[in-house]
């Protein structure tokens, strides 16, 4: 079928920034994050849900952005991996990703970071247990699974009780 | 993926007329986690999809209301697990909730589209038997309830009839106490799909409910009245012979990938039986 589907008006605030864009409505709030605002940091993989490389933080939660239809996200808050750092630099948590050598070809680590900066501002001292369940929905080619646990506990460490 | 038209009615009637309308040809939308799946596998190529999270009826709900529990048709996973009232009441609901997919998943699917999409290894299904839910679902000729051992039918097919819309699950308040809880089996921790997937609830009158999954083409329920089972003095062989009873139903399919046949058949047993020791214990304690 034709691939110019009717164009929907939707409203986004994305990174803080408000958006007010067209976009059609079999595409995704990935596609859309990628294509049409250029923010590449979600990555396009499993395309079904079980990988997490398109991790995106929707109205304060964690979803798969390869599974939400953009238009379903209209009104929404979104924060992409490209959000976490600010004018003074990156994260606590993504300094404690570089600092354990959690990334290795980095490909699933915008994913990764998203998926713990939420789970930290649910509940920012979990156990390893609680990282390990808070991130299974995030896998990591390389292995690296030891440090970037490693990485979230740092970051939890330093985190005021 | 091929294109559709998208619908975004706030009206629950609205909705109705628009699957009246198109049948077949349309599909409901609520977390997606399947649907959008199949709309990019193109295993399902609908010509309109109706989102109903804008619904006023379907939005997040968890509410006492007329002796029940009420699940509103909107509501996630991640709320349900959480939720005071249904792990306190229906805890092996929560726990089957809290490890449906993964954070992501939870984040999004519902319980309505998890009953709906009717797969035999959904792992919400066997606590909703055992809890005696009722699906509650509005269509052109009304509202009707229906209760959930007559709401599948086998992957992807309900009972329910054109038009009608799933609104809400309802959980009948407990009248006697029950130790209930949910186990599964799955290739590996974390996010995957069961292999069985079970719950067992044990009430204070002695009656077991044993509902299980991922064994056949539908969830399957299985009553105990005889008391056998709940009795902790009961002889092993007499619990054998109802179990044996129990899982007559379960017919799991030699051409799933994620185990075979005879592991699934000897894993229910395994399953079944740990599950009646912990909801025994539960029982004792509540």
């Amino acid at each position: 079928m034709s691939e110019s589907a009717a164009a929907f008006p939707i409203e986004l605030t994305v990174n803080g920034h408000r958006r007010a864009i067209e976009v059609a409505v079999h595409h995704t709030l990935l596609d859309v994050l990628r294509d049409d605002l250029g923010l590449t940091g979600a990555k396009e993989c499993c395309l079904v849900g079980e990988c997490g490389a398109c991790t995106v933080i929707l109205d304060g939660r964690t979803v798969d952005s390869c599974l939400v239809l953009a238009v379903e996200a209209d009104g929404s808050e979104i924060t992409t991996v490209e959000g976490l750092a600010d004018d003074r630099g990156l994260s606590p948590l993504q300094q404690a990703f570089l600092d354990k050598g959690a990334v290795q070809c980095g490909f699933c680590i915008p994913g990764q970071l998203l998926s713990a900066h939420a789970l930290l501002a649910d509940n920012p001292h979990p156990s390893l247990p609680e990282i390990q369940e808070g991130l299974a929905g995030n896998l990591c080619r390389c292995g690296c699974y030891r440090q970037i646990t490693d990485a979230v506990l740092a970051t939890a460490e330093r985190a005021e009780r | 993926m091929h294109t559709f038209a998208y619908a975004r009615p706030t009206l629950l009637a609205e909705a109705v007329a628009l699957l009246e309308a198109h049948g077949p040809d349309a599909r409901l939308l609520a977390g997606g986690t399947d649907l959008v799946i199949r709309l990019r596998d193109g295993t399902a190529r609908p010509g309109v999809v109706i989102d109903i999270k804008r619904i006023a009826e379907m939005r997040p709900s968890i509410r006492e209301e007329a002796g029940c529990l009420v699940i509103g048709a909107g509501t996630v996973m991640t709320d349900i697990a959480a939720d005071e009232r249904v792990r306190r009441s229906y805890p092996a609901l929560a726990e089957a909730a809290a490890v449906v997919g993964s954070v992501q998943i939870r984040n999004r699917a519902t319980l309505a589209g998890n009953v709906c999409n009717a797969s035999p290894a959904a792992d919400t299904a066997p606590a909703l038997l055992v809890h005696a839910a009722r699906v509650v679902a509005v269509g052109p000729a009304g509202t009707r309830r229906i209760p959930i051992d007559g709401f599948f039918v086998r992957s992807g097919v309900t009972t329910l009839a054109r038009g009608e819309i799933v609104t809400a699950i309802e959980l009948p308040l407990p009248d006697r106490a029950m130790g209930a809880v949910h186990v599964r089996r799955t290739r590996r921790r974390g996010h995957d799909l069961a292999s069985v997937t079970l719950c067992c609830g044990v009430d204070a009158t002695g009656v077991t409910r044993i509902a299980y999954g991922s064994v056949g083409p539908r969830p399957v329920l299985a009553v105990d009245e005889s008391g056998v089972l709940a009795d902790p003095t009961a002889p092993g062989a007499a619990k054998e012979a109802i179990f044996e009873r129990l899982f007559a139903d379960a017919s799991p399919s030699p051409r799933s990938m994620r185990a075979s046949p005879d592991y699934r058949l000897a894993m229910l047993r395994v399953l079944g039986a740990r599950a009646l020791r912990i909801a025994i214990d539960r029982l004792a304690q509540a």
